[in-house]
C-alpha cells in the first residue's frame, strides 16, 4: 500500500509537471502579442509599452522566459498582474475564500441531496418519483450553468425579490457589521449562486449514484443481508450504499473540473467575489499573469482531487487496502 | 415429532409478457419434522432455490408469493407477517445458506462483522459479547485459527472458509431450520465433502430440521430422510430416501437416476434425459414432463397428473394410477 | 456501416433515443430551413420603438434591445451553434481514435509517452485551455474556433479508445492477423478500427452536448462566435443588460441551448446502452 502510495504521488507530480508545460506552452502559442492587446484597449506611449515589455520579459526568448516561469514558481512567485498591478499570488489569496465557500456548500450539497436522492430513486426504480427525477435530473444536466444563474436572479432576486441576485455581502453592512449579522448576510447571497452550480453537480451525480446503486442492490450478498434479519434500512445504507459509494466517489475526480468550470460562470454572473469571476476579469484584461496563475492553481486542485479520491478509494476499499 | 414446518399449495408468480404471470413454483406442498432433513432435487430452472426463498418470503420484485399460499412455521403464519414481523423470523426461525460464498459475503465487512451483525439483529448484546459468539461459531464450523479469521475479510479467505462462514452466519441467530441452497456446488470436490460433514454434525447438535437444496443425487444418499424431486414447478416424486433410492417410479426419477455415470462395470454410452427443462413460458398442457417422458401416453397430453398421495410414494404422474 | 447503423438503429426503439432523435432532427431542420422563412436577423429595422418588445405575432419570440427579431436570431444561431458542434465533435473523435489505437496498438513507450500527455492536459479544464488561447488572441473567426475546441475535446476518447484496442488486442482474430503476416497498419484499419467505431459513436453524440455548452459558454464571455452573427451565448450576453425589461431576449436562446443538449444527451445516452448493455 505504501507503494502504491509512492508510485501514485509521484504520478500526480509528473502529471502536474505537465500541465505546467502545457499552460505556459499554450499561452505563448496564442497568435498576436499581449502588450498590443492591452494597448488597443487603451492607448499607452511607446516608452511605457517597452517598459512593460522589459518587467513582464517579453523582450526575452522563449526558453528564457520560461526559466524565468519556472525559476518563479519555485520561489511561489506568480507574476504581477498587468491590469491591477499586484502580485498575482496575493490577488489570488484574496478571493479564494469565497470560491472555497461556494465550492464547499455545492460539494456538501452535492454529496448529501444528490446521493440521496439517487439512493431513493433506485430503491424506487421504475416508479414515478424514479421516472420524474430521471428526467428532471437530465434537463438540470442540460442547462448553461449562466443562463440558469440569470433566470433565477430574474426570477427570484429582480422579480420576487426574495434573495440578493449580486456580491457575496450587502456592501452597507460590511466589514464593520457584527459576526452574525455578517454571517447570516453571506449566507443569503451564497443560496443562489450555490443553487445554480448545484442543479447541474446533482444532475451527475444523481445518476450515477442510481446506476451504481442498482447494480449493488441485485448482488447476493444483499439477499444474504436481508435472510439473516436485518432491516431494509440498515439493508440499503449499511450493505448497499457502503458498495454503492465508490463510483461516486471517483465521480468526485471526474468531477471536480465541471465544478471549476460552472463556478467561472456562476461567479461571474451573481458577481461572487471568487476565483472564477477573477479568471474572467482577467480574460477580459488580456490579464496573462492572473490568467496563466489562476489555470496554474486549478490545475493543481484538479490533480489534488483526483490524488485524495484515489486516496480515499484505498483506504475504503479493503480489497484494494490490503494487497 | 413437532412440525416445524408446513408448505401447502405454494405458488410463486412473475409477469411475463402481455400482461401474462407465470410460476416458476407452482403448487408446491412438503413438511418438515424438527431434526428431520428433506432434500429438494431438481435440475436448474425446476422452481428449488425459488421455494427456499419463499419460506421467508424474499422472492425479488416483480416476483410474488400467492396469498392464497400456505406456510407455517410452526405456529405462525408467515403469509400474515408484515415488515417487522418478516425481518424477525429471517434469520431466528430460518437460517439460510447460498450458493456461492465469494458473492454472498459483502466484500467490505469483516467475517466477524457480518456474524456479529446477524447476532445482534435478534439478540440484544453488546458488540463485545457478539464478537464472543461470533468467535464460538467460527470454532463450532470448524475454521482453524479461528481468532484471526474473525477480522479477515472475505477476499482474503479460501472458498472452503467462506462457506463455513456463511454457515456461522446461518446459525448465528439460532434457527430451528436451516435452509441450504446447493451448499457445494461452487466448492472444489474435496472441500464439498468437508462442508457436508460441517452441517451433519450441526444438525445433529443443534437438533435443526434442513431444507437441502441440490441437483446432486450423490449428496442426498445417506444424508438426507426424505427426498422430493422437482420438475418445472411442482414436485413431481417425494419418498424416504432408501425408498426413491431403490425404488424410483417417476419417469423423471428414474431418468435422473440413470444418467448418473456408474464408475463399477462396462459402460458404452451415457443416458441422458433427452430434451432440456423448458421455461415457465413454454411449458405445456398437461403433463409437464411429457415432451421428454419416454413413458408418455395420450392421457399425458390431455391433463395435468395430480399429485397421488401412497402409502410410501408420493407420485405427480398419470403412470401412478396404474399401479406402476 | 453496420457496424454505426446498428446501435443507431436499436437506441431509436428505446424511447429515450426516438426522443432525442426526433427533436434533434427537428432542431436541425429547423435551423438548416427556416432561416429564409424569417425575418433577417441582424436587421434592426426600429431601434427606437422597436427595441424590447415582448412576444407578438410580429415578433413570436419578441426582440432584443436592438430591436433585432428574436426568433430569427435564434434559428440563425441554431445553424452556427450545431455547425460548430458537429465539425469539432467530427476533429475530436478522428484525433481521439488515432491517438488511442497508437497507443494502444504501439504500447510500450509511445503508449506512456501520450497518455502521460493525456493525463496532463485532462488536469487543465477544457474551458480553461481555450480561455489560455483565446484570450491572448485576435478576434478568432468560426472555423478556427471550430478547430480549437475540436483539438481540445479528444483527450477522453483517446483514453477509452485505448482501453478498447487493449482489450481487442488480445483477440483471436488480431492474434490470428498477426500470426499471418499483417502489416501494422492493415491490423489497425481492418481489425481494430470497425470494432472502436460503437464507442466512438457514443463519444460523438454526447460530445454534441458538451460542445454547444461549451461554444456557449465562450461566447457568452465574448470569446466564441463574434457578434453581430447571432450566437445563443452572445445572446444571453447581450439579454443580461436588458435582464428585467426584455427577460425574453435571454429566456429562448437559453431554451433552445437546453432541448438541444437535453436530447443529445438522450439520444446519446441509448446509443450508449445500445453499444454497451452492461452498463445499463
Amino acid at each position: 500500500m505504501r507503494r502504491w502510495l509512492l508510485r501514485r504521488t509521484a504520478q500526480a507530480v509528473v502529471t502536474l509537471a505537465i500541465a505546467l508545460v502545457l499552460i505556459f506552452v499554450l499561452m505563448r502559442l496564442a497568435p498576436g502579442d499581449p502588450l498590443a492587446r492591452l494597448s488597443e484597449d487603451r492607448p499607452l506611449p511607446a516608452a511605457q509599452v517597452a517598459a512593460l515589455r522589459a518587467r513582464f520579459g517579453l523582450d526575452r526568448s522563449i526558453r528564457e522566459q520560461f526559466g524565468t516561469f519556472i525559476g518563479g514558481l519555485a520561489r511561489g512567485d506568480l507574476g504581477i498582474s498587468i491590469e491591477y498591478g499586484r502580485p498575482v499570488t496575493s490577488l489570488m489569496a484574496e478571493r479564494l475564500p469565497a470560491t472555497l465557500l461556494l465550492g464547499g456548500t455545492v460539494l456538501l450539497l452535492n454529496f448529501t441531496a444528490g446521493v440521496w436522492l439517487g439512493v431513493g430513486q433506485a430503491k424506487r426504480r421504475g416508479g414515478a418519483v424514479d421516472r420524474s427525477l430521471t428526467v428532471l435530473s437530465l434537463a438540470g444536466y442540460a442547462m448553461p450553468s449562466f443562463w440558469l444563474g440569470l433566470v433565477l436572479a430574474w426570477l427570484v432576486g429582480v422579480k420576487w425579490h426574495l434573495l440578493p441576485a449580486a456580491g457575496m455581502e450587502d456592501p452597507l453592512l460590511g466589514p464593520a457589521g457584527r459576526p452574525l449579522a455578517r454571517a447570516a448576510d453571506i449566507g443569503r447571497h451564497l443560496i443562489l449562486p450555490a443553487l445554480t452550480l448545484s442543479v447541474v453537480s446533482i444532475a451527475a451525480t444523481m445518476r450515477y449514484q442510481r446506476t451504481a446503486m442498482l447494480e449493488v442492490l441485485r448482488l447476493p450478498y444483499i439477499v444474504t443481508a436481508r435472510a439473516k434479519g436485518l432491516g431494509e434500512r440498515a439493508v440499503t445504507w449499511h450493505h448497499a450504499w457502503r458498495n454503492a459509494f465508490f463510483p461516486v466517489l471517483t465521480l468526485f475526480g471526474l468531477w471536480l473540473p465541471l465544478l471549476v468550470t460552472g463556478s467561472v460562470f456562476v461567479e461571474s454572473v451573481f458577481a461572487w467575489p471568487g476565483l472564477g469571476s477573477l479568471a474572467v476579469t482577467a480574460v477580459g484584461y488580456r490579464d496573462y499573469p492572473l490568467l496563466m496563475g489562476t489555470s496554474l492553481l486549478v490545475a493543481v486542485v484538479v490533480v489534488c482531487g483526483s490524488l485524495l479520491t484515489d486516496l480515499a478509494y484505498a483506504v475504503l476499499d479493503p480489497r484494494v487496502r490490503l494487497s | 415429532m413437532t412440525r416445524v414446518l408446513e408448505v401447502g399449495n405454494l405458488r410463486v408468480s412473475f409477469p411475463g409478457e402481455n400482461g401474462r404471470r407465470y410460476c416458476p413454483v407452482d403448487g408446491v406442498s412438503f413438511t418438515l419434522d424438527r431434526g428431520e432433513t428433506m432434500a429438494l432435487v431438481g435440475e436448474s430452472g425446476c422452481g428449488k432455490s425459488l421455494t427456499s426463498l419463499a419460506l421467508v418470503r424474499l422472492i425479488p420484485p416483480p416476483g410474488r408469493v400467492d396469498p392464497k399460499s400456505v406456510i407455517h412455521l410452526g405456529d405462525t403464519d408467515v403469509m400474515a407477517l408484515q415488515g417487522e414481523g418478516l425481518r424477525r423470523i429471517r434469520g431466528r426461525r430460518v437460517g439460510m445458506i447460498f450458493q456461492d460464498p465469494m458473492t454472498s459475503l459483502n466484500p467490505v465487512f469483516t467475517a466477524g462483522d457480518q456474524i456479529g451483525e446477524a447476532i445482534r439483529a435478534h439478540f440484544p448484546v453488546s458488540r463485545a459479547e457478539a464478537r464472543e459468539r461470533s468467535l464460538r461459531l467460527l470454532q463450532e464450523v470448524g475454521i482453524p485459527d479461528a481468532a484471526a479469521r474473525l477480522d479477515a475479510y472475505p477476499h482474503q479467505l479460501s472458498g472452503g472458509m467462506r462457506q463455513r462462514v456463511m454457515i456461522a452466519i446461518a446459525l448465528a441467530a439460532e434457527p430451528e431450520i436451516l435452509v441450504a441452497d446447493e451448499p457445494t456446488t461452487a466448492l472444489d470436490v474435496t472441500v464439498q465433502a468437508q462442508i457436508l460433514e460441517v452441517l451433519d454434525r450441526l444438525r445433529a447438535s443443534r437438533g435443526m430440521a434442513v431444507l437441502l437444496i441440490t441437483h446432486d443425487l450423490g449428496i442426498v444418499a445417506g444424508r438426507a430422510d426424505r427426498v422430493a424431486v422437482m420438475y418445472a414447478g411442482q414436485i413431481v416424486e417425494e419418498a424416504p430416501t432408501p425408498e426413491l433410492f431403490a425404488r424410483p417410479s417417476h419417469p423423471y426419477t428414474q431418468g435422473l437416476f440413470a444418467s448418473v455415470p456408474r464408475i463399477h462395470g462396462p459402460v458404452k454410452r451415457l443416458t441422458p434425459i433427452a430434451g432440456s427443462v423448458p421455461p415457465p413460458a413454454d411449458w405445456p398442457a398437461g403433463c409437464r414432463f411429457r415432451p421428454r417422458c419416454p413413458k408418455a401416453f395420450d392421457k399425458c397430453t390431455q391433463a395435468p397428473p395430480p399429485l397421488v398421495v401412497g402409502p410410501q410414494h408420493d407420485m405427480r404422474c398419470w403412470l401412478a394410477e396404474g399401479g406402476q | 456501416m453496420t457496424v454505426l447503423l446498428e446501435p443507431l438503429r436499436r437506441a431509436w426503439r428505446t424511447p429515450r433515443g426516438r426522443a432525442g432523435a426526433l427533436v434533434l432532427l427537428v432542431i436541425a431542420a429547423a435551423a438548416i430551413f427556416s432561416p429564409p422563412f424569417l425575418q433577417d436577423p441582424l436587421a434592426q429595422p426600429d431601434p427606437v420603438e422597436g427595441a424590447n418588445l415582448g412576444p407578438s405575432a410580429a415578433h413570436l419570440f419578441g426582440t432584443d434591445q436592438l430591436s433585432r427579431d428574436v426568433l430569427s436570431r435564434v434559428a440563425t444561431g441554431a445553424r452556427i451553434s450545431l455547425a460548430v458542434a458537429a465539425i469539432a465533435v467530427g476533429l475530436s473523435i478522428t484525433i481521439g481514435a488515432l491517438v488511442g489505437l497508437v497507443a494502444g496498438y504501439w504500447g510500450g513507450y509511445v503508449d506512456a509517452a501520450l497518455m502521460r500527455l493525456v493525463d496532463g492536459a485532462l488536469a487543465i479544464p477544457r474551458l480553461f485551455i481555450l480561455l489560455l488561447v483565446l484570450a491572448m488572441s485576435d478576434r478568432v473567426p468560426v472555423w478556427l474556433l471550430v478547430v480549437l475546441i475540436g483539438a481540445t475535446g479528444w483527450l477522453g476518447t483517446s483514453r477509452i479508445i485505448r482501453g478498447e484496442v487493449l482489450r481487442l488486442r488480445e483477440e483471436s482474430y488480431v492474434r490470428a492477423a498477426e500470426a499471418l503476416g499483417a502489416s501494422r497498419r492493415r491490423v489497425i484499419l481492418r481489425h481494430l478500427l470497425p470494432n472502436t467505431l460503437g464507442p466512438l459513436l457514443v463519444a460523438a453524440t454526447l460530445g454534441v452536448g458538451d460542445v454547444i455548452l461549451l461554444e456557449a459558454g465562450l461566447s457568452f464571455l465574448g470569446l466564441g462566435v463574434q457578434p453581430p452573427a447571432p450566437s445563443w451565448g452572445g445572446m444571453i450576453l447581450d439579454a443580461r443588460e436588458v435582464l428585467v425589461t426584455a427577460p425574453w431576449a435571454g429566456l429562448f436562446p437559453g431554451i433552445a441551448i437546453v432541448l438541444t443538449v437535453l436530447s443529445a444527451n438522450l439520444l446519446g445516452d441509448a446509443v450508449r446502452d445500445a453499444v454497451d448493455p452492461r452498463g445499463a
